[in-house]
């Protein structure tokens, strides 16, 4: 359109808009010469009538669908099966809008996530060497195989049924019958804290007193994100972090996570200064801070914090009068070349501040028993043991499961075995994956603990952004057939970082998975 | 170090929507530092808040005695255990899915069928309850709730959520029951005040109650929320606790029934808690017929996953139809004794009980005993028979009854010895007290016709004798 101011048309007509009067003063200028009456008239009739049609045509064009509040949706249907006591009732279904909560609606759809499609192709094609070798490898959930046939051992030594008839109540029947403590047995506290002890490195002894028990880690930091902070409040997370975090913390709390990000030029090691930076940034949108959330070992690094590092954190935390929650999940899965320290550790030495730190654990990765769900909550603050305490009502350890752990880990012995053999196996399968992985060119980050390695494939992808690195994943998914975790599932804010869980792969499979990358590798152009 | 440098906790952590300020709790605390014992501490409170199952205990264990299999921590079970220990996933084993589905409908006399896909797990009925407040409303939304109810309603759908309860006012002149006029007149007096109401929840057999509703209160109410277009939440746990008639009647039953309810809106929460004596295991079942809500309960129930060795050893156990089929009739039977004894051994004494046939207790009418009908007395009263009485039973105001004078005592987690230990006490406590007012009147005189030890083995299931009606008893031995 042209942009020359015009001056009030002469003719009668009147044009629907500006940019319409500004064509047709000229316009009438051109055509003023012969029969310009009748052009005149035509040709602002006509643009006008162009002009109406195209804007109808856009008012008609369909708004984008409402989110239906709670109604079900066909995709929602074809998730479950159609059965008898249901298929005689839908015909009778009223018109009236079901109405669920506003938390329930944007999870009532099918997860599509990288994380959830990849597990589902595991599920559905899973790798074995004889019987499906082409099948898809898992790489990408953080599960420890390699030392179950000693948990495995245990159990049939000491649970035989003969031992049953001797009157030892080893199934922890007589417990079941009855409502016990929500938090744990104290037996169970009492040896959970000696474990914790143990695998911590023997340098703080935990106290019985502060461990509260829930049915697995997910919901223990759920229930301590209830009691630290309000809807609406916030924790500051070193990102990349894993994803859980999201659902655990910020979903039925209505708790924000402030990512704070690490970057690889510093081997993704928190910094204070960038941790002041997001505290400061969140304070001037108004967002209150509560807390700062670590994983040590992190996930999906595998960094140890050092000393100073804690220090460092309590010192950042006392100054802003926040909470620190460590998550100490994988304390155990260190391959033993750097010393763990827990913040037990720190606030051992210090008297103050005691308050403000609290600690997550559970049996699921570093005894290799998740469906036993097994969570810890210790905290150094009585009231919040208090709140906790109450709120385990929710998410309590099964009474048999807590009697039969209490039977293994009063066998010292037996644990400490099992921790050095387990750190022995995975030492050695970490060296090899990472071995294998140079192999084709691949680095990863000098990591100390976790179940995985962070492998920088920045050079692979294709634009050098998120959907280059979805890209890499599908095509590991669906070339490779290896499922392995995309950094942007984990908040990483570099593309190009992968996850891959070695724990899950016997050692013979090793050789497997990177002829299976090799094909990838190569046929990725590196990016310039 | 000093106090105010400590971080201020969350609301949720300091306020007292964890309920255990309701003197429902502080009869536990009466317990747990004084408990009966009947060697060690004779003079001991005894436990009768607790709704426990413990009757039939012994068939449980003798079963996991012949099944070592089932459990993946013996030598038999062992081969199991390496899937089993690891699998973590939020859908739950399947067997155990398909256990659980078979016999939910096996204690409704295969009447219904269950989808075992529609099974989520919870960390018990606790936990089921929560989510399924979590996923129908928001904060601030309410469900109504038939009054009187279990306290834990207070604590399970309201802490965390932030939603609301509006009570739906039963009262004694009519049993209890619950009636279309009620359930508008809550309706309405939430609409009043703002509040939104997202759902009913109903308690079928009924806590405190033990009572089953009838299929005109059941279809009623499932008219009610047709109409008003919300949710229906029924707690089903005490269901295989039914030990006579009349039979009870499931939702699931009456929504195959009627022609113009919306499935939607219909969910059933249970758990094996009760029916089968398991607290322990912490197996809570959500069961919707809502596609929506069964999916974010499964995602929810990350929260409250059954340990999987648990779920294995139930669905080893729920899959053997000839245990389970001895199972219910023999729990029932021992429900109905115990239930007997204890509401006759009420009745020699003057003191009626709502006529109940299910549940894990009586629901105790001890109006007459009261100084004055008001709570202030009924807490008196239920002061006197903690501390002096040694009796822990839970006073009807931490039911939200409407009314004073009604107490819960439970019947289920003692022994028979206990049991007679009790009623002895409360024999003695209402002699006394009628020993000061028999001066005051002289009646009718009711001839103590059943000795204990005839109570214990040849009771005859009569019709409880109503209090309302009935003079002050005098006894005679």
């Amino acid at each position: 359109m042209t942009q020359t101011p015009g001056e009030e048309p002469k003719e009668s007509i009147r044009s629907p808009t500006r940019t319409g009067m500004r064509l047709i003063v000229p316009l009438q200028g051109v055509v003023q010469g012969s029969g310009g009456l009748i052009l005149g008239s035509l040709i602002p009739c006509a643009l006008f009538y162009f002009l109406q049609s195209y804007l109808k045509r856009k008012r008609s064009a369909p708004p984008p669908p409402n989110s239906p509040s709670g109604s079900t949706s066909a995709a929602n249907l074809s998730e479950l099966p159609r059965s008898s006591s249901r298929a005689s009732l839908l015909s009778r279904r009223s018109t009236g809008r079901i109405h669920l909560s506003v938390r329930a609606n944007p999870l009532a759809k099918p997860n599509d996530s990288p994380c959830n499609i990849g597990m589902d192709r595991v599920r559905e094609d899973p790798y074995d060497e004889m019987a499906n070798p082409d099948g898809v490898i898992q790489l990408g959930l953080a599960e420890n195989r390699l030392s179950l046939d000693l948990i495995e051992e245990w159990l049939s030594k000491n649970l035989s049924h003969s031992t049953l008839g001797l009157g030892n109540d080893v199934l922890g029947l007589s417990g079941i019958a009855t409502y016990g403590p929500v938090d744990g047995l104290m037996e169970f506290k009492v040896v959970m804290a000696n474990f914790m002890t143990e695998v911590m490195g023997r340098t703080v002894s935990f106290d019985p007193s502060r461990v509260i028990l829930t049915s697995g880690a997910t919901p223990a930091i759920e229930i301590l994100s209830f009691c630290l902070a309000d809807q609406g409040n916030a924790f500051l997370v070193p990102a990349p972090y894993y994803p859980g975090f999201d659902r655990d913390i910020r979903w039925r709390t209505g708790i924000e996570l402030i990512p704070v990000h690490c970057r690889s030029c510093d081997n993704f090691t928190l910094s204070i200064a960038a941790l002041e930076q997001a505290f400061n940034q969140a304070r001037k949108r108004g967002q209150k801070v509560r807390g700062i959330l670590i994983s040590n070992p992190s996930n999906p690094v595998g960094n140890l914090l050092n000393r100073d590092m804690l220090y460092d954190l309590l010192d950042f935390a006392r100054e802003r009068n926040i909470h620190i929650i460590s998550d100490e999940i994988y304390a155990g899965s260190t391959y033993g070349n750097e010393e763990f320290v827990s913040i037990a550790e720190i606030v051992d030495t210090e008297d103050a501040d005691k308050d403000r730190v609290h600690i997550i654990y559970g049996l699921s990765k570093d005894l290799s028993i998740p469906g036993f769900r097994v969570g810890v909550i210790y905290s150094f603050n009585e009231d919040v043991l208090a709140a906790s305490r109450k709120l385990t009502r929710f998410s309590s350890v099964s009474t048999p499961t807590q009697q039969i752990l209490v039977s293994m880990l009063s066998d010292t012995r037996f644990t400490q075995d099992y921790m050095k053999t387990n750190m022995q196996r995975m030492r050695s399968m970490y060296d090899l994956f990472v071995v294998g992985l140079r192999e084709l060119g691949l680095e990863c980050t000098k990591s100390n603990g976790g179940l995985y390695c962070w492998v920088n494939m920045s050079r692979l992808i294709s634009p050098y952004n998120e959907n280059g690195e979805l890209d890499l994943w599908e095509k590991l998914l669906n070339t490779a057939k290896i499922n392995v975790n995309p950094g942007s599932a984990w908040h990483c804010i570099e593309p190009g970082w992968f996850r891959f869980c070695f724990t899950t792969l016997k050692e013979k499979e090793i050789p497997v998975v990177i002829e299976r990358i090799r094909k990838v590798v190569e046929s990725c152009k590196p990016s310039v | 170090m000093l106090r105010n440098q400590v971080q201020l906790l969350s609301k949720i952590a300091t306020n007292d929507g964890h309920g255990e300020k309701s003197p429902y709790f502080d009869g536990w605390k009466a317990y747990d530092s004084d408990p009966y014992h009947p060697k060690e501490n004779p003079q001991g409170v005894i436990q009768m808040g607790l709704a426990e199952n413990q009757l039939s205990f012994d068939l449980v264990q003798e079963w996991v005695r012949n099944n070592p299999k089932s459990s993946i921590c013996t030598t038999e079970g062992a081969d199991d255990f390496k899937d089993i220990a690891l699998y973590q996933d939020y859908h739950g084993l399947p067997q155990f899915r398909n256990a659980v589905a078979r016999f939910m409908e096996k204690v409704r006399g295969n009447r219904v069928r269950f989808d075992p896909d529609r099974i989520v797990m919870s960390g018990g009925a606790t936990g089921a309850q929560e989510t399924l407040s979590f996923c129908l409303a928001d904060p601030g939304d309410a469900f109504l709730v038939p009054t009187p109810y279990y306290p834990g309603n207070d604590r399970d759908l309201t802490w965390r959520t932030g939603v609301k309860l509006v009570p739906v006012v039963c009262e004694s002149s009519n049993k209890f029951k619950i009636t279309r006029e009620a359930l508008e007149s809550a309706y309405k007096k939430a609409q009043e005040s703002n509040i939104k109401v997202k759902g009913l929840l109903l308690n079928n057999p009924s806590n405190p109650l033990g009572t089953v509703l009838d299929r005109e209160t059941l279809t009623d109410s499932l008219n009610f929320i047709t109409e008003k277009n919300i949710h229906l939440i029924c707690d089903e746990i005490y269901s295989a606790t039914v030990f006579s008639e009349p039979r009870f009647i499931s939702i699931a039953e009456i929504i195959q029934e009627n022609e113009n309810c919306n499935p939607d809106l219909i969910h059933i929460i249970y758990s094996l808690s009760k029916d089968l004596g398991f607290p322990g295991f912490r197996v809570g079942i959500l069961y919707s017929y809502n596609d929506a809500v069964v999916n974010c309960a499964r995602k929810m129930s990350s929260f409250g996953l059954v340990s999987t060795q648990t779920q294995h050893l139930i669905a080893s156990m729920l899959s053997d139809d000839v245990f389970v089929d001895k199972f219910i009739s023999e729990s029932a039977k021992k429900l109905a004794i115990r239930h007997a004894v204890m509401s006759q051994g009420l009745a020699q004494v003057g003191i009626g009980s709502l006529e109940s046939n299910s549940g894990l207790f009586c629901w105790m009418d001890l109006r007459k005993l009261l100084k004055e009908q008001t709570f202030e007395a009924e807490m008196e009263l239920w002061h006197m028979i903690i501390y002096e009485v040694k009796l822990n039973i839970s006073p009807g105001a931490s039911f939200h009854c409407s009314e004073p004078g009604w107490y819960r005592v439970c019947f289920a987690n003692m022994d028979d010895e206990t049991m007679r230990v009790a009623l002895r006490r409360i024999h003695k406590f209402v002699m006394q007290k009628k020993g000061v007012e028999r001066k005051q009147c002289r009646r009718n005189k009711l001839e103590i016709s059943l000795s204990f030890r005839r109570l214990d083995g040849t009771h005859k299931m009569s019709p409880h004798h109503s209090p309302m009606n009935s003079p002050l008893v005098r006894a005679r031995t």
